[in-house]
C-alpha cells in the first residue's frame, strides 16, 4: 500500500478501492501494536490510564476542518467510553502503523468512518475479553458503558484502568468480524463536540508550526528566486554575513528545479528578525531564461488564438456534438474564465527541522500530507526516507497549500547546513504569496442545443487549460464525466493547452471550484433559453434515479441524491423560479441557484443578494448537502459549510487574479490580493441536511463549489447582467 | 539598549534593537507566541494586542513605542473582566477553525468591547475589519461578541 499514490489519487479521483485497503492497514497496526511492553495500549490509536482516563491519538493533521476531534469521536464511540473521558494527541507521522495520514480531498471522513470505529471496537473487544477472563464469565454476558465492563446477572463493574494491563495481552480481534454499534445506539457520533484545541487556541498556547520552539532553534528567512523555475547563478553574502545576529547563508532548492541547482538562499540566525531584514545585503544574480517571457496578459492572447482552433485533445467524446448541434432548435454559446488564485493561508508556510548527528533527521511541520513530504524530501536529499521523524503541529489554514512538500523541503536543506541545531524557516507573506502553488486559471467556450421541447440535447466544451503533451497540469484537470455529459446523447468536451513556469496546485475543491462556476452558470443561460429555471432544468436532465459512471476509482454520480438536494434547497428557501425583473427592477434583489456534486457530497444552494450602484450584497444564502447517512460532529459541520460558503463568495467576487509580468508573480501581500472580512460577510448561511442510506462523507470542500455559480446567476436575476470571468464584478 | 515595558502586568525588560517590533520581541524574545504573524504590514490583525487600552498591529509597533507603555496579549487578555468574557463567549460558541486569527479576533474583540460595551452591528463591523479570519468564522465572531456584550452588560447590571 502506498501512501503516496494513494493522496496524490485521491483529490480528483478519490479512491473507493481505498476503502477495502485500508482495512487491512487498520488490522495490521492493530497486529503491531507492543504487546506487554506498553499494557495499557490497546491498538496503537488507543492508551488507557490507571484514572481511567483514555488518551487517543489522533493521526490526520488538523487544519482547521476538525478531523483531530472528529476522528477520536468515531473510536471513542466504540470503545464505549464517556467524551469527558478522553484526551487527544497528536500523532506523529507513521503511515505504516495508522494507515492513511494526510488531510486532503475531504476524504478522512469517508477513508476512516469504518476502520476508525473498528479500532475502538477492537480495543473494547479486548476489554471484554479481559473481563471474561477475570470473572469466568462469558464475553456475550458483559456489556460495556463510559469505561466500564458490566456483568448485569452478577451487577458486577469494572474499569477499563482494571483492565488495561490484561486486555493489552489479550490476542487482537477480527476487525473484520469485530461488532460495531447500531447507529441508533450512539452517545457521540452525530453530538456536537467542541474543537479539542480550542481552549489552547484562545489561550494562546504554541500549537501551530510557526510556534515550534525546540531547545536551541535558530532562525531562518529566505531570498528566493522572483521568478518561479528560475535558479541560482550566483551570490555574494559578504556583506549579510556582517549583519547583527546571521551565522549562516546557505543555497537552497525547493525541488522545484533539476536536481543539483538551487533556487534560493537562507539566511540563517539567532532572530528571524534579523535574518529577514538582513535580507537585503544579498547580492544574488538568477537565471530566469526562459520563464521571464510568461505574462498574465500573454496567456489571456494565447488563449483568444487557441480558442479560435479545434481542441488539441479529447477529454470525452460521445455521439456527434457537430452534428446535433446543427439540427438543434436552440443553439446557446457563451465564453466563461477564471484567473489563477493563491492560497493565501494566514500562517505563512514555515516548517522547523534538526538534522541530528546521526544524520537523522527530525520536523515539526504543518504538513498536510506528511507521507509524500517524506518520499519527496528523501528524493531531493539523497536520504532514506525512514530517517526521517515528523511530528505534525496544527496548522493555520490549508486550503490544499501544505499538500506540497516545497517548504520542508528547503527546510531540510537549510537544516543540513546547521546540523545539531533546530532550526524554524519562515517565509513572510510576499515569500508565500509569490511561491504558491496556484488555482489554475482557464478558459470555457461552451455550446448547447436543445431540442424543439427545450430539452437539453447537445453539449460542447472547449477547455483551454495549462499544461503540455496533451494533458493538464495539477489541478488544471476537468472531469470526462462532467455533469451532465455522461445523460447526453451528443457530447464534446475538448482540450487546448497552455504553459506556465508556474507551479500549480489544489485549491479547496480543487478543479470544482472553477468547473462549477462554468458548467452551473452557463446551464442556467440554457435554462433561460428553454423558458424555464435552473432546478428545473437540471430536474428533466438528470432524470430517472440512477448511478451515473464514476472518475476512475471513484464514485458514481447519483442523480437521485442530486434530485434530492436541489428539491430540498428549493423548498428551503422558497425557491419559485419566478425571474426578477431583467432590468432590475427589482430593487437590486436578485437570487440564483447552483448545484455541485464533488468530494462524494451533493451541495445545492440558492444565494439572495442585493446590488446597490454596482456593489453586489450578498443577504443570505442556504445550503442542502448529502453527505450520506451521518453527520458526525454537527457543530462542526455546521462550521466548514458556513466557512465553505464564505470562502466560495471571497473566490467569487473579494480575491483578485494572481498575475504575472515577465514571469514573476506581482501580487505582494493582502493589499493586492484581498481576502474577505467581516464586513463581507453574508447575513446569514441556513444549512439543512438530507440524510440518505450512504457511508458518510467528508465536509472539508464539497459546500464550496455550488455558490460560485449561485452567485452570479443571482446577479444576472437582479441586473440582467450575465457575468462569465471570475471575480464577478459589475464595475 | 535594555527597554522596559509591561506585558500582562508584569514589569519586562529586553535588550535587543528598538525597532524591532513588539510582534517579534513578544514571539523571540518573551517566549510569548499566541500573538501571531500573518502579513508583517498592519493588513490582516493577526498580531493584535492591546496598548495602553487601543488594539494596535504588532507588527508595525517597534518596541521604542511600546517603551514604558501596558501591553496585553492573548496570554493575559482574560485578566480583564471584558477579556475573560469574550474568551468565554469564543469558546462557549467554539469560534475557531484553524484558530490561527483568533488569537488578534479576541484582542479586537476585547478593546472594541472595553470601549464600547454594547456594540452596535455597525461598530462590530469596524471593530473588527482589520482582523481577517481565512477560515470565514465571521458568523461565529459575531455571535461570540452579541454573547460576550450581553455577559458584560449583565455582570455591570
Amino acid at each position: 500500500m502506498n501512501a503516496v499514490s494513494v493522496s496524490r489519487r485521491s483529490f480528483i479521483a478519490a479512491s473507493l478501492a481505498g476503502g477495502a485497503a485500508l482495512t487491512f492497514e487498520a488490522k495490521l497496526a492493530f497486529a503491531a501494536a507492543p504487546g506487554g511492553a506498553e499494557p495499557a495500549m490497546l491498538g496503537v490509536f488507543v492508551s488507557i490510564a490507571p484514572d481511567n482516563s483514555v488518551t487517543i491519538l489522533a493521526k490526520n493533521p488538523e487544519i482547521g476542518q476538525g478531523v483531530k476531534t472528529m476522528l477520536p469521536m468515531l473510536i471513542a464511540e466504540e470503545l464505549d467510553v464517556a467524551w469527558s473521558q478522553v484526551k487527544i494527541k497528536q500523532a506523529d507521522d507513521n503511515a505504516a502503523a495508522y494507515g492513511p495520514q494526510f488531510a486532503g480531498g475531504s476524504m478522512t471522513t469517508p477513508l476512516n468512518w469504518l476502520p476508525a470505529r473498528q479500532a475502538g471496537a477492537g480495543a473494547r473487544a479486548m476489554l471484554v475479553s479481559a473481563a471474561a477472563q477475570q470473572w469466568g464469565v462469558p464475553a456475550a454476558s458483559l456489556t460495556t458503558s463510559e469505561g466500564k465492563v458490566l456483568h448485569a446477572a452478577s451487577g458486577r463493574s469494572i474499569t477499563y484502568a482494571a483492565l488495561a494491563p490484561v486486555a493489552a495481552k489479550v490476542a487482537a480481534p477480527d476487525l473484520e468480524k469485530v461488532p460495531l454499534k447500531s447507529p441508533k445506539d450512539f452517545r457521540i457520533v452525530g453530538k456536537s463536540m467542541k474543537g479539542v484545541d480550542t481552549p489552547a487556541i484562545v489561550s494562546g498556547e504554541p500549537l501551530f508550526g510557526i510556534d515550534a520552539h525546540p531547545a536551541g532553534m535558530l532562525y531562518a528567512a529566505m531570498v528566493k528566486c522572483p521568478v518561479i523555475s528560475g535558479t541560482l547563478k550566483s551570490f555574494d553574502d559578504a556583506a549579510v554575513r556582517k549583519e547583527k545576529g546571521v551565522l549562516a547563508v546557505v543555497p537552497v532548492t525547493d525541488g522545484e528545479i533539476p536536481a543539483g541547482k538551487h533556487n534560493a538562499v537562507a539566511i540563517v540566525g539567532d532572530s528571524w528578525w534579523r535574518v529577514h531584514k538582513a535580507r537585503e545585503k544579498l547580492a544574488v544574480e538568477w537565471d530566469t531564461a526562459g520563464f521571464d517571457g510568461y505574462s498574465t496578459d500573454g496567456y489571456s492572447a494565447m488563449a483568444k488564438a487557441l480558442m479560435g482552433a479545434a481542441p488539441t485533445a479529447d477529454l470525452f467524446k460521445a455521439g456527434n456534438a457537430d452534428a446535433a448541434l446543427a439540427k438543434a432548435a436552440k443553439v446557446v454559446t457563451a465564453d466563461y474564465a477564471y484567473p489563477f488564485l493563491a492560497h493565501a493561508t494566514l500562517e505563512p508556510q514555515n516548517c522547523t527541522a534538526l538534522w541530528h548527528a546521526d544524520g537523522k533527521l527530525e520536523f515539526w511541520a504543518p504538513t498536510q500530507d506528511p507521507g509524500t513530504a517524506r518520499g519527496d524530501i528523501a528524493k531531493v536529499l539523497g536520504i532514506d526516507p525512514a530517517s526521517m521523524t515528523i511530528h505534525m503541529t496544527r496548522i493555520g489554514g490549508g486550503f490544499g497549500r501544505r499538500l506540497m512538500s516545497d517548504f520542508m523541503i528547503l527546510t531540510a536543506c537549510v537544516a543540513k547546513a546547521v546540523p545539531g541545531r533546530p532550526v524554524k524557516l519562515l517565509f513572510d507573506r510576499t515569500d508565500d504569496m509569490r511561491n504558491d502553488y496556484y488555482r489554475p486559471g482557464g478558459w470555457h467556450r461552451m455550446t448547447a442545443g436543445l431540442d424543439a421541447s427545450g430539452a437539453l440535447v447537445a453539449l460542447k466544451d472547449h477547455f483551454i487549460t495549462f499544461g503540455a503533451d496533451g494533458k493538464p497540469m495539477r489541478a488544471a484537470e476537468m472531469r470526462a464525466t462532467e455533469f451532465p455529459g455522461p445523460v447526453l446523447p451528443d457530447v464534446h468536451f475538448g482540450m487546448s493547452f497552455l504553459k506556465t513556469n508556474l507551479t500549480t496546485g489544489w485549491l479547496r475543491a480543487p478543479t470544482s471550484n472553477a468547473v462549477s462556476f462554468v458548467f452551473q452558470g452557463f446551464l442556467d443561460e440554457v435554462a433561460e433559453a428553454a423558458g424555464t429555471d435552473l432546478p428545473e432544468l437540471m430536474r428533466r436532465t438528470l432524470g430517472a434515479t440512477r448511478q451515473l459512471p464514476p472518475e476512475p476509482d471513484d464514485t458514481p454520480f447519483d442523480t437521485g441524491r442530486a434530485r434530492g438536494v436541489i428539491d430540498a434547497v428549493c423548498k428551503f428557501a422558497g425557491w419559485t423560479g419566478k425571474r426578477s425583473a431583467p432590468s432590475g427592477a427589482n430593487g437590486g434583489k436578485g437570487r440564483g441557484f447552483g448545484f455541485y456534486f464533488s468530494h462524494r457530497g451533493y451541495f445545492a444552494e440558492v444565494v439572495d443578494l442585493t446590488v446597490t450602484d454596482g456593489t453586489i450584497t450578498i443577504d443570505k444564502v442556504w445550503v442542502a448537502g448529502d453527505i450520506g447517512s451521518q453527520v458526525i460532529n454537527p457543530l462542526n459541520a455546521e462550521h466548514q459549510m458556513q466557512g465553505a460558503v464564505i470562502d466560495g463568495i471571497a473566490q467569487a467576487m473579494v480575491w483578485q487574479p494572481i498575475e504575472q509580468k515577465a514571469g514573476a508573480v506581482t501580487q505582494e501581500n493582502f493589499g493586492d490580493f484581498p481576502l474577505l472580512r467581516i464586513n463581507q460577510t453574508p447575513g446569514e448561511v441556513a444549512i439543512t441536511w438530507v440524510v440518505t442510506d450512504n457511508p458518510p462523507t467528508g465536509l472539508g470542500e464539497p459546500t464550496l463549489p455550488p455558490v460560485i455559480p449561485a452567485i452570479a446567476n443571482a446577479i444576472r436575476d437582479a441586473t440582467g447582467k450575465r457575468l462569465r470571468s471570475l471575480p464577478l464584478s459589475l464595475a | 539598549m535594555a527597554i522596559s515595558l509591561t506585558v500582562n502586568r508584569k514589569p519586562r525588560t529586553v535588550d535587543v534593537e528598538s525597532d524591532k517590533p513588539l510582534l517579534w520581541v513578544l514571539r523571540e524574545d518573551l517566549n510569548m507566541p499566541g500573538t501571531k504573524f500573518g502579513c508583517g504590514a498592519g493588513l490582516c490583525g493577526a498580531c493584535t494586542v492591546i496598548l495602553n487600552g487601543e488594539a494596535v498591529r504588532s507588527c508595525q509597533t517597534p518596541l521604542a513605542d511600546a517603551a514604558g507603555k501596558d501591553i496585553v496579549t492573548i496570554e493575559g487578555v482574560t485578566a480583564s473582566p471584558v477579556g475573560a468574557k469574550v474568551v468565554e463567549a469564543w469558546t462557549a460558541l467554539d469560534v475557531p477553525q484553524c484558530g490561527y486569527c483568533q488569537a488578534g479576533q479576541i484582542m479586537s474583540a476585547t478593546a472594541l468591547l472595553t470601549a464600547t460595551p454594547k456594540p452596535s452591528a455597525d461598530e462590530v463591523t469596524a471593530g473588527m475589519a482589520g482582523n481577517i479570519c481565512r477560515c470565514a468564522t465571521y458568523l461565529r465572531i459575531q455571535k461570540a461578541i452579541a454573547e460576550a456584550s450581553k455577559a458584560i452588560s449583565g455582570a455591570a447590571a
